[in-house]
């Protein structure tokens, strides 16, 4: 029998009852702007305050330090180009790793149209990067480090904390890209030492359109909207005070849901104990330094848009790094990055787990995907000449 | 990716699977850097295409422009074949989404260049003009097939 399994819980997440049931008041009675000075409003005002204070004993920050956003993009946008814009004068060298989200990689395209100079820091096979390789690429006119805490493909987690303290010897702003390792590992900026790090709240159970930008009292950031004075007057614009009560609900019950995490990555491990019994399989990214719902793997002479579609007709939802899921031509930049040829760049399949997730559904996946790439494979032209 | 129900079709119950033993002609094109192998194979007997099978790697329209191909040339003259277009591909898949026609013009390129490999096989002075033959497997260095 088919059963639904999701596990692409690193796209998106459904939203939880609690942050449902914490937002539906201001789709109802509670409809006041913020700005406003009468009951209605005042009672919105002080939402986004409580809000904002929750968020911020959540992450280790000052309720001050707390912006709001539409998305981890927006976010990543603004880190990037508000340091880079407000700082130019100090120096135009920023610094980026090559397996950046898009949502970093193409803003610092757009800067390097500005005439700002971008340093790429390379990943290892296992999708990892060291704090050396940092301290050899800052120069004395670099201004900001932009580097996530984990990658949302192979799920790697970077030395973080270490990075940081690197950047600031060098008098160096460190931005972090936290949308992935939100509700998987602790994310607490005072441990961390980030003065600026990014996260979304579709990714942890809250809606898709409400993000997070985090920026240390005393970082130099231009403004990102300017409008009526919300944000601390950075980010203009009506507070979206629903989707803000729902990020702060969303975030405490993240935190609570931490512990459970060692479930969830035994339950990845299983998963990957049985992927790999599958020939001609590797695991891509280190499994030591990882998320611990992340699982990404690449089947030879086979290609993932395919084995996504079968996926899907036997319930299973998961996502793949092959060029052929999107409109470029071009498999996932991180798997290139980690040294995987394009070929079996092509076959790649993430699959990530979180709490919703049970042994079943583990048991369901192993069931369903061995026969699903065997097929594939006796269709394919490749397999053949090499097996 | 928004697929037809007939792509959907062919892609899950792909017609025509598989190899054929001491085939007439086979033709491959593409290539696994760009993520998509065709590969079919015809048995021609009197100049007609008595059995057709593919084999192919690639996504899901790339596996039903496969199966429509093959369906399409099934019983037809060599002839006949030759005239099968990407467009009628497409037409009898009911569409594509943009960023897969190139499977269907694969599918078109696959025939003839299993057409040529008969042509070659049997001494007849013809070669039918493949785009895709000077494929590097330089995806940058064309942006299309």
């Amino acid at each position: 029998m088919n059963r639904f399994v999701y596990a692409d819980h690193a796209a998106t997440t459904n939203v939880a009852p609690e942050v449902l049931e914490e937002m539906l008041p201001c789709f109802g009675a509670e409809y006041g702007n913020p700005s406003s000075l009468y009951g209605i409003g005042q009672n919105a005002s002080r939402m986004v305050a409580d809000a904002r204070a929750r968020i911020a004993k959540v992450l280790g920050a000052k309720p001050t330090e707390i912006f709001f956003t539409s998305c981890g993009s927006e976010s990543d946008n603004w880190a990037i180009k508000g340091v880079a814009h407000a700082n130019a004068s100090r120096g135009k060298h920023i610094i980026t790793t090559v397996y950046e989200h898009h949502a970093v990689l193409h803003t610092m395209d757009a800067l390097k149209k500005e005439g700002f100079e971008i340093t790429y820091l390379k990943v290892n096979e296992e999708g990892l990067i060291s704090p050396e390789q940092l301290e050899a690429a800052i120069r004395p006119d670099t201004i900001l480090v932009a580097m996530m805490y984990a990658n949302n493909e192979i799920g790697t987690i970077l030395p973080i904390k270490e990075m940081a303290a690197v950047a600031h010897a060098h008098k160096v702003y460190f931005f972090t890209d936290a949308v992935q390792a939100i509700g998987n590992i602790p994310v607490d900026v005072s441990e961390l030492g980030v003065d600026l790090l990014a996260l979304s709240g579709h990714k942890i159970h809250a809606p898709k359109g409400i993000g997070v930008l985090y920026v240390r009292t005393g970082t130099r950031i231009a403004n990102l909207i300017d409008g009526g004075g919300q944000e601390r007057s950075r980010r203009g614009g009506t507070e979206n005070v629903a989707y803000i009560r729902g990020l702060a609900k969303a975030l405490e019950l993240a935190v609570e849901g931490l512990p459970d995490m060692k479930r969830v990555a035994a339950m990845r491990d299983r998963l990957a104990e049985g992927i790999a019994k599958i020939p001609y399989t590797r695991i891509n990214g280190s499994m030591e330094h990882r998320l611990p719902g992340n699982l990404n793997v690449a089947f030879e002479f086979i290609e993932g848009e395919s084995l996504i579609l079968l996926l899907d007709m036997a319930g299973i939802c998961a996502s793949t790094g092959s060029a052929c899921s999107t409109a470029s031509l071009e498999p996932s930049h991180v798997l290139l990055s980690i040294g995987l040829p394009h070929e079996k760049a092509h076959g790649s399949l993430r699959l990530t787990l979180s709490h919703g997730n049970t042994e079943e559904d583990v048991d369901y996946i192993l069931e369903k995907l061995p026969p699903i790439v065997e097929r594939l494979r006796e269709m394919s032209p490749l397999y053949e000449t090499n097996s | 990716m928004n697929y037809s129900a007939k792509v959907m079709d062919h892609f899950a119950n792909p017609r025509n699977v598989g190899e054929i033993e001491n085939p007439s002609a086979v033709g491959e094109v593409g290539n696994a850097v760009c993520g998509d192998i065709m590969r079919i194979y015809l048995k021609i007997e009197n100049e007609i295409i008595t059995d057709v099978k593919f084999k192919t790697f690639g996504c899901g329209a790339a596996i039903a422009t496969s199966s429509m191909a093959t369906e399409l040339i099934k019983g037809k003259s060599v002839d006949e074949a030759l005239e099968l277009t990407n467009k009628a591909v497409i037409e009898a898949l009911d569409g594509l989404p943009p960023a897969k026609i190139h499977c269907s013009v694969l599918a078109e390129e696959a025939v003839k260049t299993a057409i040529n490999d008969y042509y070659k096989r049997n001494g007849i002075d013809k070669v039918i003009p493949i785009h895709g033959a000077s494929c590097d497997g330089d995806c940058a260095s064309c942006g299309k097939h």
